[in-house]
């Protein structure tokens, strides 16, 4: 077996197939520098979109961009001490372009985070909590899970778009439990927040970069806004 | 609710993806990136490179290929053998790996599951245990089983190291069976039952599928959150597609992207 160039070619058809169209040169997305590992899946994920995504700290050039991403892995104590160290703690409240945190750059939204007891950028009101361990719900909640419009409205969120009850993955220990401002659901034992919206301010604490089709569904929902 | 996972494993030797019966004689079975697409088209839902030459060699894992497959695939995918340290961890999960799995190194030094945890979260942190048992009836864990030649038993039961591991921060077990790998009549249901009953993280079982009855059974009797396997569908004895349409009509939540 080779490297199939054609197969590659069939993928990307596949997923452009259901993907919106958009005009990659009206978009300057900055992937903000949480100091997250997966910084380079993220950035290979807009790349298969075909939108660049630097990785900036700089206030003039996040300023100036359409689109601001805040990724996130690891925890949130050394995420939150990252944004503080380069400014951004302050700078992104202070943002008025789309917004979205993943994972736990969705969860350093919120005001606090029992994961190392944080104060975090609280543009979303609420606190993040532990998922609860139970018997034959395994913490971390890893793998792929359903995504469920909480409401008919909701589900007409043009983040949800073609998005709404499939599988998306994750990987957390962590996530908002309230439903103030929640979109859409994830169930693992208990509901908690997979997709949150206020405004210009969103979160996915999944994982769209891994998510396959589905993923790139939601990555291509958010530059559409 | 949480889908089961289907985990096409992949080892890795010299840049190509190779399998062999019972950890010898392998044979070349294809590219890398080229099986990575296939099996991400095909409907798996995460995948396992394992340098299988890395660990007895002392050598590090080839970052290359790791960046190549993070850019090409859009599923999760975690790279074991030759990691044993929070340096040669860091390497392979800026190359773009989700996780990292480690073997015989978190078995001659324990602490690195801490490191690792402290370092990365346990979320990525995969301790792989390849589990063998022993003519006294108990099952106890083999290390560098990647060349037959340095292949050693150890005294440490695997029941023990499952719970020790966990404790210090592994956040998935990865449970091979030797004694039922690469002989494609089942996973080994009873150890896995066991494992599992000591088990608070995911859990994925390893060695022996033949047949997409194995997969129903293992996912109904031991409760596992995923199935490994390689030369099933590398052979494409079973086909993805087919397997998640049966453990679906089996009552087993599958993903269809």
């Amino acid at each position: 077996m080779t490297v199939s160039e054609a197969s590659t070619t069939a993928c990307a058809a596949t997923a452009a197939a259901s993907l919106p169209k958009l005009d990659a040169s009206r978009i300057r997305l900055v992937l903000l520098d949480s100091g997250g590992a997966n910084l380079g899946s993220v950035q290979a994920a807009f790349a298969r979109l075909g939108v660049e995504a630097p990785v900036s700290s700089d206030a003039q050039r996040i300023r100036a961009a359409t689109h601001v991403l805040l990724p996130g892995v690891g925890a949130a104590a050394p995420a939150m001490a990252r944004l503080r160290a380069n400014g951004l703690d302050r700078l992104i409240p202070s943002l008025s372009q789309p917004l979205l945190g993943i994972c736990v750059g969705m969860q350093l939204l919120f005001e606090h985070s029992v994961e190392g007891d944080v104060a975090c950028l609280g543009l979303l009101p609420g606190r993040v909590e532990g998922l609860p361990e139970t018997p034959g719900v395994r913490v971390p909640h890893m793998g792929w899970n359903r995504l469920q419009a909480v409401s008919p409205e909701a589900a007409m969120h043009p983040l949800l778009a073609g998005v709404d009850g499939r599988h998306a993955y994750f990987v957390h220990g962590y996530a908002y439990r309230g439903t103030t401002n929640t979109l859409a659901t994830c169930t693992h034992g208990q509901p908690f927040a997979a997709i949150a919206a206020r405004g210009r301010v969103m979160g996915a604490q999944c994982h769209p970069e891994r998510s396959a089709t589905t993923g790139a569904r939601l990555l291509a929902n958010f530059l559409s806004l | 609710m949480l889908a089961r996972r289907l985990i096409p494993c992949l080892d890795v030797r010299d840049g190509q993806v190779v399998k062999g019966l019972r950890f010898r004689d392998h044979v070349v079975v294809g590219g890398i990136e080229s099986l990575a697409l296939r099996y991400r088209d095909e409907g798996a839902d995460e995948l396992v490179f394992y340098d299988i030459t890395a660990s007895p060699e002392g050598r590090r894992v080839e970052r290359d290929w790791v960046e190549r497959v993070a850019r090409l695939i859009d599923i999760p995918f975690c790279v074991a053998g030759g990691i044993r340290s929070v340096e040669d961890a860091r390497v392979v999960l800026n190359a773009g790996a989700d996780k990292i799995s480690i073997n015989s190194p978190a078995l001659e030094r324990p602490a690195l599951i801490d490191e690792l945890a402290a370092a990365f979260g346990v979320q990525c942190v995969v301790v792989g245990i390849d589990s063998l048992r022993d003519e006294d009836g108990e099952w106890r864990v083999r290390q560098y089983t990647g060349d037959p030649s340095k292949t050693k038993a150890l005294g440490r039961r695997t029941l023990d190291w499952v719970t020790e591991a966990q404790q210090r921060g592994a956040g998935e077990i990865v449970l091979n069976c030797m004694g039922s790998d690469g002989a494609r009549a089942g996973f080994d249901l009873e150890q896995l039952a066991a494992v599992r009953g000591r088990c608070r993280v995911p859990l994925v079982a390893s060695g022996g599928a033949g047949a997409i009855e194995h997969f129903i059974e293992v996912f109904h009797r031991a409760d596992v959150d995923a199935a490994l396997a390689a030369s099933v569908f590398h052979a494409g004895t079973v086909s993805i597609p087919e397997l998640k349409t049966r453990l679906q009509q089996a009552g087993i939540e599958v993903r269809h992207d």
